[in-house]
C-alpha cells in the first residue's frame, strides 16, 4: 500500500508535464538539419518556443534564419530532425500548420498590384474568414494604413509595406506568428513602432518568432537564440546573456585606432580585440589587473589612451561565442 | 469552391491592371495576321515559269497558249530539254518547270491520261505549291474546252474521265487565296503562343516576387491554385482567339464554312494542353526571363513543325511523327478544316483525340512537378 502511494503521485506528475509539453510548447524543434548540396545550412538545431513568448533568432546574414523559417513553414523539407508548430508534426500535419501559422517572409511577398485593402481581403477569404471578423487583431497597425487603403501595395514605402504585411499575416488571427527580417531595410522609427506592435501582440496570446540581424534588438525578446553558420551559439534571456561573458572587457580609445589596434592584437593577455565605433572592445585573460594593461600601452608610447571597463553588448557576446565555437570545431 | 472564386477574381484584376497585357492581346494578333498574311500573299501573284514542250503537237501548243495567256505566270524561256531548264531553278530564276512529255497528244485521245512532269523549286516552296494549283486550275479548264471543242480531235465520248490530273492540296481553297490559307494558321498559332507565354511567364512572376511562398502557407490547396490559373489564362486564350478571328473576317473576309462554335469548343480543349504546357514550363524556370527563354523555345519548334508554312505531307516522315504531340499542328489543321473546308465534328476527331491525351498528359506532368518543387 505504502508502496502504491508512493509511486502514484510520481506518475501522474511525470504525464502532466509531457502533457504539458505538447499542449504548451508553440514550437518545438529537435535535431533540424538542411543541406543546400555542400552548403550546410543549418546543423542539427533545437530549441523550444513557448506558449505567448516572442522569441528572437539573432544572427547576421547566411545564418541559417530564413532556412529555418521555411522549414517551419512547411515550405521546405528538413533533411533530418523533427518539428512541431503549435503541437502539430511539420511533416504529418503540414495543413493544419498551414491554417494556424501567420508567416511574413523576409521578402515583401505580397501582390504589389494589389491595393492594401485587395490584399488584406484576398488573404482574409482565403482562410475563410473577413477583415470585420478579425478587425480587432489589426486594427492598432490598420488604423496607419487606412488613409492608404486604395493605393497599390508595390506604391507603399519600407514602412508601410512592413505594416501591411504584418496585417495579412495576423488577418487568420494565427496561433504561432512567424516573421523573418521585418525590420532589416526599414528606418529607426518604424523599426521601434514595429517592436510595439509584436509587444501587444504577444499580450493577446500569439506565440511569435523573430528573426533579425540587429544585436540591439535583441533586448526587446522574451528569450533569444544567436545563430550562425547554421548552429545555434546559444539561448538565453537577454539578461541570462550578459552573465555568459565571463571575461574582463574594456573599451580603449585612441586617436590613432589603427595603430593601437595593431598594438593590442600582439599584448600577451589579450583574448581578442575588435573595433567597436570608435573605440576598440578589448577582452583579456581573467584576472588581467588594468594596471598590466595601461603599463603595456604606456611602453608602446599609447600615453593617453583612455581605457575603461564595460558591460558587453550582444555583439561582442555574439563575437564572442562565435569565436569560441569556431576554434571548437577547427 | 469559394477559394477558386477568389484566386480566380485576383488574377483578373491582375490581368486588367497590366497595361502591356491589353494591348497584347488586341493588337499583336492584328498586327501578325496582316504582316505574315499579306507579305507573303504579294508574292504569289506573279509565277515564273520555264516550259518545255517535247510533244509539240497542237494538243500540247493549246495547253501551252492557255498558260501563257494566264496573268498568274511569266513564262521565263522555252526550254527543248531538262538540263537547259535547271539552271533556270537553280538561279531562282524560275519557280516551276513544267514539262509536256513527248506522247502527250497521243496518250490524252487514248484516253490514257498523260503525266506532265513538273520540275519545282524548294526554294521557294509556298510559291511552287501556290503556282502548281494555278496550273491544276489551268489544266481542269483544258480538259473542259477540249470536251466542249469535238472538231478539236475524233475523242471518244468512252474516254472523258481520262483527262490530265494533277492531284490538288488545295481543292478546299479553290480561289487560291493565300491569306484565307494562312489567317485561320496565324490564328491558332498566335492564341497558343500568347497563351503559353504569358502562363509560364505569370506563375514564375509569382515564384519571383516571392508571392507563391505566401500562398503555400494557406490552406489553398494545389488543384485550387493550378485551377485559379488555367481558368482566367483560358479564358484569356478565348478572348485573343475572337479578336483574331473577327479581324480575319474585317481585314480578309476568310471563309467561314464550318461552326464557329466548334472551333471554339475545340480550342478550349487546346488551350488547356497548351496551358499545361506554360505551367509545365513555369515549374522548371527561376526568373521569367528563363521562361520567355525556355517558352519561345519551344513555340519555335511548335510553329516550324506545325504545317503553317510548310504541309506536313511534305515534311519528312519522322517529322510528320513529331507533329502529334504539336497542340499548334492540331489547332491549326481544325481552324483550316472547319472555317475553310466546313468540316464537322467527325472530321476533327483524330485531332480531338490527340488534344485531350496532349491535355492530359501536359497537366499531369505540371501538377506533377509542381509537387516535386517542394
Ligand atoms: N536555395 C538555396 N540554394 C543554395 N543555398 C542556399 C539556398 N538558400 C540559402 N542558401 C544558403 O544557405 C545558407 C543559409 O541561408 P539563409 O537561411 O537564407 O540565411 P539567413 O536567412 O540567415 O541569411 C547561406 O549560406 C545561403 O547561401
Ligand atoms: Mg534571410
Amino acid at each position: 500500500m505504502v508502496h502504491f502511494e508512493s509511486v502514484c503521485p510520481l506518475r501522474s506528475s511525470s504525464i502532466r508535464t509531457s502533457w504539458n509539453r505538447l499542449v504548451m510548447q508553440a514550437i518545438q524543434v529537435d535535431n533540424i538539419s538542411k543541406s543546400y548540396g555542400k552548403i550546410s545550412a543549418l546543423k542539427s538545431v533545437s530549441f523550444q518556443v513557448e506558449e505567448g513568448e516572442l522569441f528572437g533568432l539573432i544572427g547576421p546574414d547566411g545564418a541559417g534564419k530564413s532556412t529555418l523559417f521555411r522549414i517551419l513553414t512547411t515550405l521546405l523539407l528538413a533533411d533530418s530532425g523533427e518539428g512541431h508548430v503549435a503541437g502539430n508534426h511539420l511533416l504529418r500535419d503540414y495543413r493544419k500548420i498551414r491554417r494556424i501559422v501567420g508567416y511574413m517572409p523576409g521578402r515583401f511577398s505580397l501582390y504589389q498590384d494589389l491595393s492594401v485593402e485587395e490584399n488584406l481581403s484576398f488573404f482574409a477569404t482565403i482562410f475563410g474568414t473577413t477583415i470585420e471578423e478579425n478587425y480587432g487583431l489589426i486594427k492598432d497597425i490598420y488604423v496607419q494604413l487606412e488613409p492608404f487603403k486604395k493605393r497599390l501595395a508595390g506604391q507603399l514605402s519600407g514602412g508601410m509595406k512592413q505594416k501591411l504585411a504584418l496585417c495579412c499575416a495576423l488577418i487568420h488571427r494565427p496561433e504561432v506568428l512567424f516573421l523573418d527580417e521585418p525590420t532589416t531595410g526599414v528606418d529607426a522609427v518604424s523599426r521601434k513602432e514595429f517592436w510595439e506592435m509584436l509587444k501587444k501582440l504577444k499580450q493577446k496570446g500569439i506565440a511569435i518568432l523573430v528573426s533579425t540581424p540587429y544585436m540591439d534588438e535583441a533586448s526587446l525578446c522574451d528569450r533569444i537564440a544567436l545563430i550562425q553558420n547554421g548552429e545555434i551559439l546559444t539561448i538565453n534571456t537577454p539578461e541570462g546573456l550578459m552573465t555568459e561573458y565571463d571575461l574582463p572587457l574594456y573599451a580603449v580609445k585612441y586617436d590613432d585606432t589603427y595603430q593601437l589596434l595593431k598594438g593590442l592584437r600582439k599584448m600577451p593577455y589579450t583574448k581578442s580585440v575588435l573595433p567597436f565605433g570608435d573605440s576598440l572592445h578589448l577582452t583579456v585573460e581573467a584576472e588581467t589587473p588594468v594596471s598590466k594593461i595601461t603599463e603595456y600601452l604606456t611602453d608602446l608610447g599609447f600615453e593617453n589612451a583612455e581605457i575603461r571597463p564595460i558591460s558587453p553588448t550582444v555583439e561582442d557576446i555574439f563575437l564572442e561565442l562565435s569565436r569560441r565555437t569556431e576554434s571548437k570545431n577547427d | 469552391m469559394n477559394v477558386l472564386r477568389y484566386l480566380i477574381q485576383k488574377e483578373f484584376i491582375q490581368i486588367i491592371r497590366n497595361k502591356a497585357l491589353l494591348p497584347m492581346m488586341t493588337i499583336l494578333p492584328i498586327v501578325q495576321l496582316l504582316l505574315l498574311s499579306n507579305a507573303a500573299s504579294n508574292d504569289v501573284k506573279n509565277v515564273n515559269l520555264v516550259l518545255i514542250d517535247k510533244d509539240r503537237s497542237q494538243t500540247s501548243r493549246l495547253l501551252r497558249n492557255k498558260i501563257e495567256a494566264a496573268n498568274e505566270f511569266s513564262i521565263v524561256s522555252y526550254a527543248t530539254n531538262n538540263s537547259e531548264a535547271m539552271p533556270y531553278l537553280q538561279a531562282n530564276e524560275a519557280d516551276i518547270v513544267l514539262e509536256i512529255p513527248n506522247d502527250f497528244e497521243r496518250e490524252y485521245f487514248r484516253g490514257e491520261a498523260p503525266d506532265l512532269q513538273l520540275l519545282v523549286n524548294a526554294i521557294n516552296g509556298q510559291q511552287a505549291t501556290v503556282g502548281f494549283g494555278y496550273l491544276n486550275r489551268i489544266i481542269a479548264g483544258f480538259n473542259g474546252d477540249i470536251l466542249e471543242n469535238g472538231s478539236m480531235a475524233q475523242m471518244s465520248q468512252t474516254a472523258p474521265r481520262a483527262m490530265i490530273q494533277i492531284a490538288s492540296r488545295n481543292w478546299y481553297n479553290p480561289e487560291l487565296k493565300y491569306t484565307h490559307f494562312m489567317a485561320p494558321g496565324i490564328l491558332a498559332e498566335i492564341t497558343a503562343l500568347l497563351t503559353i507565354v504569358l502562363t509560364a511567364m505569370n506563375v514564375v512572376r509569382e515564384r519571383e516576387l516571392g508571392t507563391i511562398e505566401q500562398i503555400n502557407v494557406t490552406p489553398i490547396k494545389k488543384w485550387q491554385f493550378i485551377l485559379g490559373k488555367l481558368i482566367p489564362f483560358l479564358i484569356l486564350g478565348l478572348v485573343i482567339l475572337t479578336v483574331g478571328i473577327i479581324a480575319s473576317k474585317l481585314f480578309f473576309d476568310i471563309p467561314i464554312r464550318g461552326s464557329v462554335t466548334l472551333v471554339f469548343g475545340y480550342a478550349i480543349v487546346n488551350l488547356v494542353a497548351v496551358l499545361g504546357f506554360g505551367l509545365l514550363i513555369s515549374n522548371f524556370a527561376e526568373t521569367q526571363q528563363q521562361a520567355i527563354f525556355v517558352a519561345f523555345f519551344f513555340v519555335l519548334i511548335f510553329i516550324l513543325m506545325c504545317g503553317l508554312f510548310t504541309p506536313i505531307e511534305s515534311m519528312p516522315k519522322w517529322a510528320q511523327y513529331f507533329t502529334i504531340p504539336n497542340p499548334l499542328a492540331h489547332f491549326i489543321s481544325v481552324s483550316r478544316k472547319v472555317l475553310m473546308k466546313g468540316s464537322g465534328l467527325a472530321d476533327i476527331k483524330m485531332e480531338f483525340i490527340y488534344t485531350i491525351i496532349l491535355a492530359l498528359v501536359f497537366n499531369s506532368l505540371a501538377i506533377w512537378s509542381y509537387k516535386k518543387q517542394q
